[in-house]
């Protein structure tokens, strides 16, 4: 199946398991995704695997960036503007607090949206949406190798 | 005089953190996380290549979010190497920027540097690559904030 197909098949389940699916590191994190609200929420569920700090608990400042990379390229390919995958071209994370053993969300809203290139900002949070646990801008390379 | 007790010191402080690394970083576990070397000021990480790290099964390149989390934990490294007394770190911000594609089927190695430290921040420079620092796959800048509680950053309202 290409992405395209994978993209398409996503957004009739209305959730990310045919795109997870070809991602083993999403998986690996417990990553999955919704669409709630019209909104798509990518989900990474708790698991023990994804903490970072014992004595907190907390979980891993890298699954947290993983989380927010991901969902800004989940954005992206929901919003179909973007036909190839995403390439990462710089992405900067901004730790806010500490983040709980318990699943974690994440929204990308997408800045910008040109022909090379892709600005998406993302929020991270647990319980309360208002008190978000990380942030991430990033941009993203959105034309095909040519 | 004092060399060997320095290179004492150094062996010590490696070894524990070597040890803390291992049994208390269930992530860096579960990622395969090697510490190669931790010095003053610098650190050393590998990450193993391996099929569960993958993100994008097409090409078999590691997905960025492993890379993010080796830099996180070789720059933090970079920093405790720093520090006069071990205190908790957490993690401020990390931007990193993504140079060339990794190659399928290759570890990852990190390689942090913490290059300043002051009373509240300390502020780490990392590359990651293959094979040569001076060819790396991504190159990271972080900020850390020092003596948090339990590593705890924002607090509680």
């Amino acid at each position: 199946m290409t992405l395209v197909a994978r993209v398409a098949a996503a957004k009739a389940a209305g959730n990310l398991g045919p795109l997870v699916d070809v991602i083993p590191y999403a998986k690996f994190l417990g990553l999955n995704g919704t669409v709630v609200d019209d909104e798509l929420i990518t989900t990474m569920a708790f698991l023990p695997t994804n903490i970072g700090n014992p004595a907190l608990p907390a979980l891993h400042g890298g699954t947290l960036g993983a989380l927010l990379e991901s969902a800004a390229i989940f954005q992206l390919l929901w919003a179909a503007e973007t036909v190839v995958l995403p390439k990462t071209i710089t992405i900067t994370v901004d730790y806010l607090r500490s983040a709980a053993p318990v699943d974690t969300f994440a929204r990308g809203v997408i800045v910008r949206h040109g022909r090379r290139v892709a600005n998406v900002s993302v929020e991270a949070w647990q319980d309360d949406r208002a008190r978000p646990v990380a942030t991430a801008h990033a941009h993203f390379l959105v034309m095909a190798d040519s | 005089m004092s060399t060997d007790d320095d290179d004492q010191a150094r062996r010590e402080r490696r070894a524990q953190w070597n040890r803390m690394f291992a049994a208390n970083v269930p992530h860096n576990v579960a990622l395969g996380i090697e510490i190669l070397e931790l010095g003053a000021e610098h650190a050393v990480f590998r990450l193993p290549y391996a099929a569960h790290l993958v993100g994008n099964v097409e090409t078999g390149v590691l997905h960025g979010g492993a890379i993010t989390a080796l830099l996180d934990a070789c720059s933090g490294a970079a920093v405790f190497g720093a520090l006069a007394k071990p205190q908790p770190i957490a993690t401020l911000d990390l931007r990193i920027d993504y140079l060339r594609p990794g190659a399928a089927g290759k570890d990852i190695l990190a390689r942090a540097t913490c290059y300043r430290v002051t009373r509240n921040v300390a502020f780490t420079r990392a590359v990651a690559y293959h094979d040569d620092p001076d060819d790396p796959i991504a190159s990271a800048a972080g900020t850390f904030m020092l003596a948090t509680k339990l590593g705890k950053v924002g607090g509680t309202p």
